[in-house]
């Protein structure tokens, strides 16, 4: 028989050719920190949040958040959310407006009164938290979360530390706070109050507790030396705000009032000036973008008519009038005086110049360090150089906010915890960070931010109403699903559409599938490469759109 | 038919609905919806592309000889595999001679998994216009026939078939896949070539290098001028608008038209993971117009989402480098920029109505 080549061989399909042989490169998929979980001070999973807020899963969002942080009304409010500055969708459009979604579960959870459950099993260890202003109930509570038995002691009559003495009421409501602090009391927490601690060594001793955490923050006012000849009034801000917060009247403090200083307190008591009724002026020694208060902060104070001088220093008071010296700013970004004086009418000064901590609680401890302005050494675990006795908050090396100080809790609770096991505490290795760059924006929908209602300027000017109104849940549904998903695949199928040689396989949709790549390494993604095809294109992980897949060098 | 581009607006603002009026409870994330990305497997099935189901045909089979990140084999599977979907799978391709016929076939294997005809190189629309034939004769009309070629065997070797296949009117949909020039024999200049690539037979030597201007055809507009009933180009980079047109012509008899644009990254010269990206910066710089055509007249196009200059496509491919080193070549740069500027005129491509705004969906 004399058959043509062509027609001895059966058809075969092109399976059989495992082009995978020619790869030099493989994809893999990876889960990486987005940005804004790796900015957030108080270790806050924002992306898994906000994944489930945007299904409109709000309880499951909720608990999520308050696996690092009791506080997320307060953290909507008060919080500067570096998770919002770091956020990728700030250099696409803008922001996704995190914090808005925060105070948005934290309200919903207030108002349909959802609690914590702590875990059955108590460890039967007594911890004493000292102070109770964030860092402490911070602490507090997530030692109970852990199983040990806390009580917090206060020296205030009230808990909450600067969130209540510190934050005024127009932008932190007190009914806010108190339901996030009782909730903490719900969890099992004793907080005594107006109980200051003289010797916390004997405390332990005579009350039996295995472990103490000491935040009591930084509450003593910065001065600095002003001639005031004529007796002129000179306050400091970190009382007058505390008096504004527990003085039975509104305090009269002068009907033109300048405030000496550039951060974020300085700008709080000017504004909470305004609210009383009064002339406001900040004197500030730079520029207005070298202040350290945030800029939405300066931009509020304007538009509530809080007068600025910039450039200036303040050299000496009478009871009328300040008199300034006028500053120019050096190559080094440091304020030079210039020789040149003014006068700035005004019948009194408050002095918002930082303030360092009351450390006599802990001179009598032995081992204790701190440096001159009070600040305590603490070691890599938050632990002071007293065996057992933990310290955080405004009182350690950091910066001072709100929400660095609840990290400090929850980073000295794990602490406290392994020490009170008697184990090293490991913390997790993190994954690499998901950058911009590492982004296809393409493929995500233009979606400009929602604006928060803002209250009209008349009545921030005789009111402490709170100045930044909520998103409604429309609102805050659209704002959690800008979020980009940064580093972590949300499923949207563009590997398994855009592959040339279709060598991208569906997994089963099933959470409890563990999922891993060829190495054994773990990832999310509920995908994987079929490696007989896969040519090392690289095509899927460039049109990834939040770079969950990386493309890794085959070994030859 | 209905006019394609109010189709594609209801389309849209279906998907938008769905995204805005979400309950809480309701699965479905928005960041998958109305935006570009291949699909969601949240969204309800009539909302997906065909790409994102796992039962999509797969017209073209893993195992094919096509180079890393071929902008062809995709292309092929995207608009074959949208062409089964609408037509319940009974589809009989007809292929010209070129890159697709040689890596999906070499004997004895096949890559096809539907039935697959290869005759010559210039008779793909002439073997396509006998199959339908055929096919009407024996009352199948509800096998559909496609044929479909690189742009070497549309442009050039088959364009007399081609021309034939529409003046007569002839049942088929026929596809071109136009990676701009014959690749798998070694990259020479097609009617497809744009000026100055360089490519095997026009060099970049001399004082006009690469190929020449006021060459080459621009065969959407000829197919347009046959009058025939529907005439698209599409493009890898948006597989939405593809899938959209190939159902679109699925759904019309007579003949059809869609010109597709595969790059190609051994030909262009462009690193292999770069397919798409290239693709989308071609129609984003205006040198690569996405519009459909009924009868002869534009009926929609696409607009530029973010816009680019030509020169951002260009400088991520080697068959332009000349244009950048050693000297930059500011006269042909700015002749293909009015070359994009042209296009971006004649389809009206600058408007603000791309439909991926969520908040404008929503109104």
């Amino acid at each position: 028989m004399n058959k043509p080549f062509a027609t001895t061989l059966d058809v075969g399909s092109s399976l059989a050719n495992h082009t995978g042989s020619w790869r030099t490169e493989r994809p893999v998929y990876v889960d990486r920190m987005p940005p804004c979980n790796q900015a957030c001070p108080a270790g806050e999973n924002t992306q898994d949040w906000l994944y489930h807020a945007e299904e409109g899963n709000y309880r499951t969002a909720w608990e999520s958040i308050v696996r690092d942080n009791p506080f997320p009304a307060i953290m909507g409010r008060a919080c500067y959310h570096p998770c919002e500055t770091s956020c990728n969708r700030g250099s696409l459009d803008a922001a996704v407006n995190i914090h808005a979604v925060e105070r948005f579960l934290g309200d919903r959870a207030i108002a349909l009164g959802w609690n914590i459950a702590s875990s059955e099993e108590r460890s039967g260890k007594k911890v004493l938290v000292v102070g109770a202003g964030p860092s402490g109930l911070s602490a507090a509570y997530h030692l109970t979360l852990l199983g040990h038995e806390v009580t917090v002691v206060e020296a205030g009559a009230a808990p909450g530390g600067m969130m209540r003495f510190g934050i005024p009421a127009y932008r932190l409501p007190r009914t806010i706070i108190d339901a996030e602090i009782a909730r903490i009391v719900a969890l099992g927490v004793t907080i005594r109050l107006n109980e200051p601690v003289e010797d916390i060594p004997a405390l332990l001793e005579r009350e039996g507790f295995d472990a103490a955490f000491v935040a009591i923050g930084a509450h003593l006012a910065k001065r600095v030396d002003i001639p005031a000849p004529d007796a002129g009034k000179i306050l400091d801000a970190i009382g007058v705000l505390r008096e504004l917060e527990t003085g039975e009247s509104m305090p009269r403090i002068g009907r033109r009032v300048i405030v000496y200083g550039g951060g974020n307190t300085a700008l709080d008591v000017a504004r909470s000036v305004r609210r009383l009724g009064e002339e406001a002026i900040v004197v500030y020694r730079r520029t207005r973008d070298k202040m350290p208060a945030h800029e939405f902060e300066v931009s509020e104070a304007l538009e509530e008519g809080v007068q600025f001088h910039w450039l200036r220093t303040v050299t000496h008071m009478t009871g009328e009038s300040i008199t300034v010296e006028k500053m120019t700013l050096g190559p080094d970004g440091f304020p030079r005086g210039t020789g040149e004086y003014e006068t700035i009418e005004g019948d009194a000064l408050i002095l918002a110049l930082g303030q360092n901590v009351d450390t006599h609680v802990l001179d009598s401890i032995p081992g204790v360090e701190h440096s001159a302005d009070g600040v305590v050494k603490v070691g890599p675990n938050m632990m002071t150089g007293h065996k057992g006795i933990f310290a955080g908050g405004d009182m350690v090396p950091s910066e001072r906010t709100l929400t660095v100080a609840i990290g400090h809790g929850k980073k000295a609770a794990r602490n406290i915890d392994a020490y009170l096991r008697g184990i090293p505490y490991v913390p997790k290795v993190k994954p690499a960070l998901a950058s911009f760059e590492r982004l296809n924006t393409w493929y995500y929908s233009d979606a400009g931010k929602t604006v928060q209602p803002v209250l009209e300027d008349v009545r921030r000017r005789s009111t402490f109403e709170e100045v930044v109104g909520g998103l409604d849940e429309t609102n805050a549904l659209f704002e959690a699903r800008r979020c980009l998903s940064c580093g972590n695949c949300f499923e949207c199928d563009n590997c398994f559409g855009v592959c040339p040689d279709n060598a991208v396989i569906k997994l089963p949709d099933s959470a409890a599938i563990e999922r891993s790549d060829s190495a054994g390494s773990p990832h999310s993604a509920p995908f994987a490469i079929d490696y007989d095809y896969c040519k090392g294109c690289g095509v899927c992980a460039a049109e990834c759109p939040c770079g969950a897949i990386e493309m890794v060098p085959e070994e030859i | 038919m209905d006019a394609p581009h109010i189709k594609a607006g209801q389309t849209m603002n279906v998907e938008a609905k769905e995204t805005m009026n979400v309950e809480a409870g309701q699965k479905i994330k928005f960041y998958q919806t109305g935006t570009l990305t291949v699909g969601n497997r949240l969204l309800d099935e009539d909302l997906r592309t065909v790409q994102a189901s796992e039962e999509r045909s797969n017209a073209i089979t893993s195992g094919h000889r096509a180079c890393q990140g071929c902008g062809e084999a995709l292309g092929a599977r995207y608009a074959l595999d949208a062409a089964m979907r609408a037509a319940n799978g009974k589809i009989i391709a007809v292929n010209a001679t070129g890159c697709l016929e040689v890596f999906s076939t070499p004997y004895p294997e096949t890559s096809w998994t539907l039935p697959w005809l290869h005759s010559l190189f210039g008779n793909a629309a002439s073997v396509a216009s006998g199959v339908a034939a055929a096919l009407r004769r024996l009352g199948k009309a509800d096998i559909r026939v496609v044929a479909q070629g690189g742009d070497g065997g549309t442009t050039d070797i088959g364009f007399a078939c081609l021309s034939g296949m529409f003046e007569r009117n002839d049942d088929v949909l026929y596809l071109c896949y136009d990676n701009q020039g014959y690749m798998n024999t070694g990259v020479q200049r097609s009617s497809a070539t744009p000026p100055t690539a360089r490519t095997a037979t026009t060099p970049a030597v001399g004082t006009a290098p690469g190929n020449i201007f006021g060459t080459g055809k621009d065969v959407p507009r000829i197919a347009m001028a046959h009058g025939i009933p529907y005439v698209a180009t599409a493009s890898v980079a948006d597989l939405h608008d593809l899938e959209r047109k190939v159902t679109n012509a699925m759904q019309v008899r007579g003949a059809r038209y869609i010109h597709i644009l595969v790059p190609c990254p051994l030909g262009w010269g462009t690193v292999t993971n770069a397919t798409i990206r290239v693709a989308r910066l071609a129609t984003e710089s205006g040198l690569f117009p996405l519009f459909e055509a009924e009868h002869g007249e534009i009926v929609a196009s696409s607009p530029i989402r973010r816009a680019v200059p030509v020169e951002d496509y260009l400088k991520i491919q080697s068959r332009f480098a000349h244009l950048f080193r050693p000297t930059r070549d500011d006269a042909h740069l700015a002749a293909l920029q009015a070359i994009a500027d042209k296009n971006i005129q004649r389809y009206n491509l600058l408007r603000n109505d791309h439909g991926n705004d969520a908040r404008k969906e929503a109104a």
